[in-house]
């Protein structure tokens, strides 16, 4: 990866977004380069999830340019949407499970119809079996979404989101509604995705442990577990703490964007309340 | 009055968009002929015993009633002639398009609806799929294809309603029923009884994709949907049903 570090994946620049009158997105401007981890805080209703839905080309933006993978997809057609959406992964707020489908088949949904990705029919089952087990879900394969908790659910999205293998992977809320333990779990499967894939990675959330495990932990293939990231440290996900950059929105506007030691100094309010420090 | 007007009209224009492209799907790729033919299970199959049941107990009602009115002429026997015209040209393709539009219309608006608020429909387009392709033009396929077959079973079992009551308690001979049944159908009627439902058919479905997939509001704006996703399918369907047989009658009268 070094050598690619620095390659602008996601820009946003002077976007603003407004619903009948009211601003959901007010000038924000900032980019996320390759390998790097995003965390986006903010209360509910500040703009979080539109911010992801324009990355995604799904909402347009009233006024400014969005990049993806230098790409400018503002004035994209939907038709060329898809090309851009094929390469990133995205795991929706409450899971966006299709409700009339297998787990088999919601995994295996984007693998068959993205239309940039094309798949030989024998090797869509093995990969869908690869995704299900990473999140440890094999057994669930033709189960239908509502025989499974919310955090299973969560899981087999996360599944979907990684089953293509995409670059930029975006989670919105990935532990929203869940018990702190079911929680954990979501999140150790995004650190692990993150430094197996080493994919860019955007997650929206509003709790403060969420953001340091992702900031502070790596995933060792070795051991196959979460441990602690001394900064500076090199190698695989290492050093994890120096590529993520915590970002914060409030009513729409983005007021924060530094590392976590900036976060921490900071005496603004607003910033305060979603910083709780964890030793 | 602008800011008032914009509403409706914007709805208009959006109801037509999406019209348009579901109409423009249709030829073109990819096809999702499963779902075709799943949603034609769901709204012709599924709805066939429930037509089956009105258009006999309409039939039936029909001959019952024009039965006292004709008896005042002394023309009981032309019974057949009054609820065959009667259902193939009016009741059968607006009962069972009322019909479909209540089953149908309203599960349509719910389905897309529920989809629509778990940010499903978001997936569906993040994942690579155009939702109207995916789940629009299936459904205006399947109910404009499956919607004038059930009429025709409507109208049928309709004739067959008022065959018993003329049978059992007029004592019209079978014969002679059926007879100014067939006798009294001409192309015109039948060529108005399988326009109508072809046209609403794009109606209800359309009307329901459209309530569907612009539900806001969780689970409340679902219900709210398929309130008035029902509501306007039904006017509509008068609506309609009112400008077919005028172009009709008047071509009739020139």
């Amino acid at each position: 990866m070094p050598q690619a570090a620095g390659k602008s994946v996601l820009r946003f620049k002077g976007v603003s977004l407004f619903f009948e009158g009211a601003a959901a997105l007010q000038d924000v401007s900032f980019e996320v380069t390759e390998g790097q981890t995003r965390i986006l805080f903010g209360s509910a209703g500040s703009g979080k999830t539109v911010l992801l839905k324009v990355a995604l080309g799904l909402l347009k933006p009233s006024v400014g340019s969005v990049y993806v993978f230098g790409q400018e997809i503002t004035d994209f057609r939907e038709e060329d949407l898809y090309e851009v959406r094929s390469r990133i992964g995205m795991l929706f707020q409450e899971s966006a499970l299709f409700d009339s489908m297998t787990i088999a088949e919601n995994v295996a949904y984007p693998l068959l119809n993205q239309k940039s990705i094309s798949v030989p029919p024998e090797e869509v089952m093995p990969r869908v079996e690869q995704a299900l087990r990473f999140v440890e879900l094999e057994h669930t394969l033709d189960k239908f979404p509502s025989e499974l908790s919310g955090g299973m659910r969560r899981r087999v999205a996360i599944a979907r989101a990684v089953v293509t293998e995409p670059p930029l992977l975006l989670y919105d809320s990935p532990t929203a509604g869940l018990d702190p333990i079911t929680a954990n779990t979501i999140m150790a499967l995004i650190v692990k995705e993150r430094d197996l894939s080493n994919a860019t990675t955007l997650i929206v959330t509003h709790r403060y442990q969420d953001a340091n495990l992702v900031a502070k932990f790596r995933y060792n293939r070795d051991l196959a577990s979460l441990e602690p990231v001394l900064n500076g440290n090199s190698g695989p996900g290492g050093g994890t703490a120096h590529r993520t950059v915590f970002m914060i929105m409030q009513d729409g506007r983005l007021i924060f964007e530094g590392s976590q030691g900036d976060l921490e100094a900071s005496t603004d309010p607003y910033i305060t309340k979603f910083v709780r420090r964890v030793h | 009055m602008l800011d008032f007007l914009k509403g409706p009209v914007f709805a208009v224009q959006e109801f037509y968009l999406l019209a348009g492209r579901a109409v423009r799907n249709i030829f073109r790729r990819p096809h999702y002929l499963d779902d075709v033919f799943m949603q034609m299970d769901v709204i012709g199959v599924g709805s066939l015993p429930i037509v089956c049941l009105t258009g006999f107990f309409s039939g039936a009602v029909l001959a019952l009633q024009m039965s006292r009115a004709l008896a005042q002429y002394g023309q009981v026997g032309r019974v057949g002639q009054v609820v065959a015209i009667t259902l193939v040209r009016e009741l059968g393709p607006v009962l069972t398009a009322l019909l479909v539009a209540g089953r149908n219309g309203s599960g349509i608006a719910s389905e897309l609806g529920s989809m629509k608020v778990t940010e499903q429909i978001d997936a569906m387009r993040a994942l690579g799929t155009d939702p109207i392709q995916k789940l629009v033009t299936p459904r205006v396929v399947a109910t404009a294809t499956v919607l004038p077959l059930l009429t025709v079973i409507s109208d049928f079992v309709g004739m067959f309603g008022g065959f018993t009551i003329a049978s059992l308690y007029l004592n019209i001979p079978a014969r002679q029923y059926w007879s100014s049944v067939w006798t009294s159908l001409e192309w015109d009627d039948v060529t108005q009884g399988l326009l109508k439902p072809f046209v609403f058919a794009f109606a209800i479905s359309l009307v329901g994709c459209y309530y569907g997939l612009n539900t806001t509001g969780g689970t409340q704006g679902v219900g709210r949907a398929t309130t008035q996703a029902v509501v306007v399918a039904s006017v509509l369907i008068f609506m309609l049903t009112f400008f077919i047989t005028k172009i009709f009658v008047s071509n009739v009268a020139v």
